[in-house]
């Protein structure tokens, strides 16, 4: 894999590839056409940096399209530095092992693709990564303040309950970020090619909430809260007030002026009613919940 | 006719497999040679291939724009809810484990919400545009066996994804948007849960994701073609004017 293998590549679907300066949408045609025939994720750094030069004029991307992939970025570079420490914590060697650490850690990289992704898409002038230093997980915000979860590296279910409110949260967010996408449809596409697989996390943090509730390792159970989806305003399990506002407004059961209780046939729960839908966030409620985690 | 000794597109889903092995050339000639049956099963052939033409005037065309998406979705809500209604008539179902059936009752509610959410949401839009309700055949599903319901299960909440995630950008109306976004993550969250019911830890993995961990979405004609498998004829939908 050298980068004149990768423009050779690229230069299949997108023969313009060395003119091209002034296309945004252009790079992700690119990648989609290109994906089966070479493994991006082998060389992602330099990759980003090729991009940032055929692509990432920064005036080609809408203000708006802009604003709602940093505030992604740093979402993702959030979550990514939280599951890093947690597998890398002597505090949770002890219990984050077997299924629990291998699912953890695909999470990890998960996290880690898309923040690569995002500043591949954001170009040369992408927000920097500056890895561990802005984030403070316990919640004490660097000490200034009691520790809204002093055990996160610790205590296990602990660190799945964070764990857990950090994935809903990202779900809210991508949701209350798409309308500002739609001017740019092959990067709103992207947006909700990541913002299913945080609910593909979240559910499988949810479930393994519910293993360790009560089930028998490995093995999904129902035997207690959490459902694997968002029932009510209900966090399942006990998160400080600091957090309430990751499920604030879930509980609803109205739909654009449809009252789902009434309107399904046979008449649902008010809980079941609430489930079917994920609610999104806005920006400030979103930064709201994140800056819990900063220093 | 020629149609029928193609064999499978690569990008083709899986979803439709089991009915639509591909006979070998060989011996589609060779069955074809063998006279008495050779007539029945060439028509045979042809009917069973124009069920996924797009310019059969059987199929059910989704429409273009918002409400085409619209009834896309109401599609693939009223197959996967009467996909789950059937579930829990079933013999797997009934002697499932209570957390298994707890889980498949909870989604099979979800789907029959969304469903009938759509019903009614395009009825006040466009009256005039909404599908009709949709005929299922599940002939194909095993609902005795929990290996084949899982499957099955899997397979329609993935291509549910993939389908939301793929039609997304054909919306032009914000509230729908929404909507659709509302709507895709408790398909996400179900999908996750089937794959972790089968295999543990497979909530995620490369058969759904890219190598950028990124969701692989499906074009609109990519899940019509997958999911008319398992629509009777006169209820096969098309979506070509989605684009």
């Amino acid at each position: 894999m050298n980068f004149f293998q990768i423009i050779e590549e690229i230069e299949k679907v997108d023969p313009e590839v060395y003119d091209r300066l002034d296309s945004r949408r252009a790079i992700f045609n690119s990648l989609r056409g290109i994906g089966q025939k070479v493994t991006l994720a082998t060389a992602p750094l330099a990759l980003s940096a090729l991009f940032s030069k055929a692509y990432g004029q920064t005036s080609t991307i809408p203000a708006g399209v802009r604003g709602v992939l940093e505030f992604a970025l740093g979402l993702e570079d959030l979550e990514y530095q939280f599951y890093r420490q947690g597998l890398d914590a002597p505090g949770l060697t002890a219990t984050l092992t077997g299924a629990g650490r291998t699912a953890i850690t695909t999470i990890t990289a998960h996290e880690r693709a898309h923040q690569i992704f995002l500043r591949t898409a954001l170009g040369a002038t992408a927000p920097a990564d500056r890895g561990a230093a802005p984030f403070d997980f316990t919640g004490s915000k660097g000490g200034t303040r009691q520790a809204l979860f002093p055990t996160v590296y610790t205590d296990y279910n602990t660190f799945l309950a964070v764990a857990q409110a950090l994935e809903d949260t990202g779900v809210r967010a991508y949701k209350g970020g798409a309308p500002a996408l739609k001017v740019s449809p092959d990067i709103l596409t992207a947006a909700l090619n990541i913002h299913s697989v945080e609910a593909r996390h979240a559910s499988h943090i949810r479930t393994m909430r519910r293993t360790i509730a009560g089930g028998v390792a490995g093995t999904p159970s129902l035997s207690a809260s959490p459902k694997s989806w968002i029932s009510g305003n209900d966090g399942g399990g006990p998160a400080p007030s600091a957090t309430a506002g990751i499920y604030a407004g879930e509980e609803i059961t109205t739909q654009a002026t449809i009252n789902l209780l009434t309107n399904t046939t046979p008449n649902p729960s008010v809980a079941l009613a609430s489930e079917s839908f994920d609610e999104p966030l806005d920006a400030a409620t979103v930064t709201a919940i994140a800056s819990n985690f900063l220093r | 006719m020629s149609d029928n000794l193609q064999p499978r597109g690569s990008d083709e889903t899986t979803l439709d497999q089991p009915l639509y092995t591909p006979i070998k050339r060989r011996s589609f000639f060779m069955y074809a040679g063998a006279t008495a049956g050779a007539t029945a099963l060439v028509l045979a052939g042809c009917s069973k291939d124009s069920d996924n033409n797009p310019n059969d005037a059987a199929l059910i065309d989704v429409g273009s724009s918002d409400v085409g998406v619209l009834n896309y979705a109401y599609a693939l809500e009223q197959l996967e809810a009467a996909f789950y209604a059937q579930v829990l008539t079933g013999a797997y179902f009934t002697g499932a484990p209570a957390a298994e059936k707890a889980i498949l009752t909870d989604i099979s509610i979800h789907e029959k919400i969304h469903a009938d959410f759509f019903k009614t949401a395009i009825t006040a839009a466009a009256p005039t545009q909404i599908i009709k309700a949709l005929e299922v055949d599940f002939s194909s599903i095993d609902f005795s066996n929990r290996t084949r319901v899982l499957e099955a299960a899997k397979l329609f909440e993935d291509t549910g994804v993939a389908a939301y995630n793929g039609a997304g950008r054909y919306l032009t109306n914000d509230t729908y948007l929404t909507l659709a976004g509302k709507i895709v993550s408790v398909e996400a969250r179900h999908a996750a849960l089937i794959r972790d019911l089968i295999s543990n830890g497979t909530f995620a993995d490369n058969t759904v994701l890219d190598a950028n961990a990124l969701e692989m979405s499906k074009t609109p004609q990519q899940v019509a073609t997958a999911v008319n498998t398992y629509l009777r004829n006169g209820s096969k939908i098309s979506a070509t004017r989605l684009v």
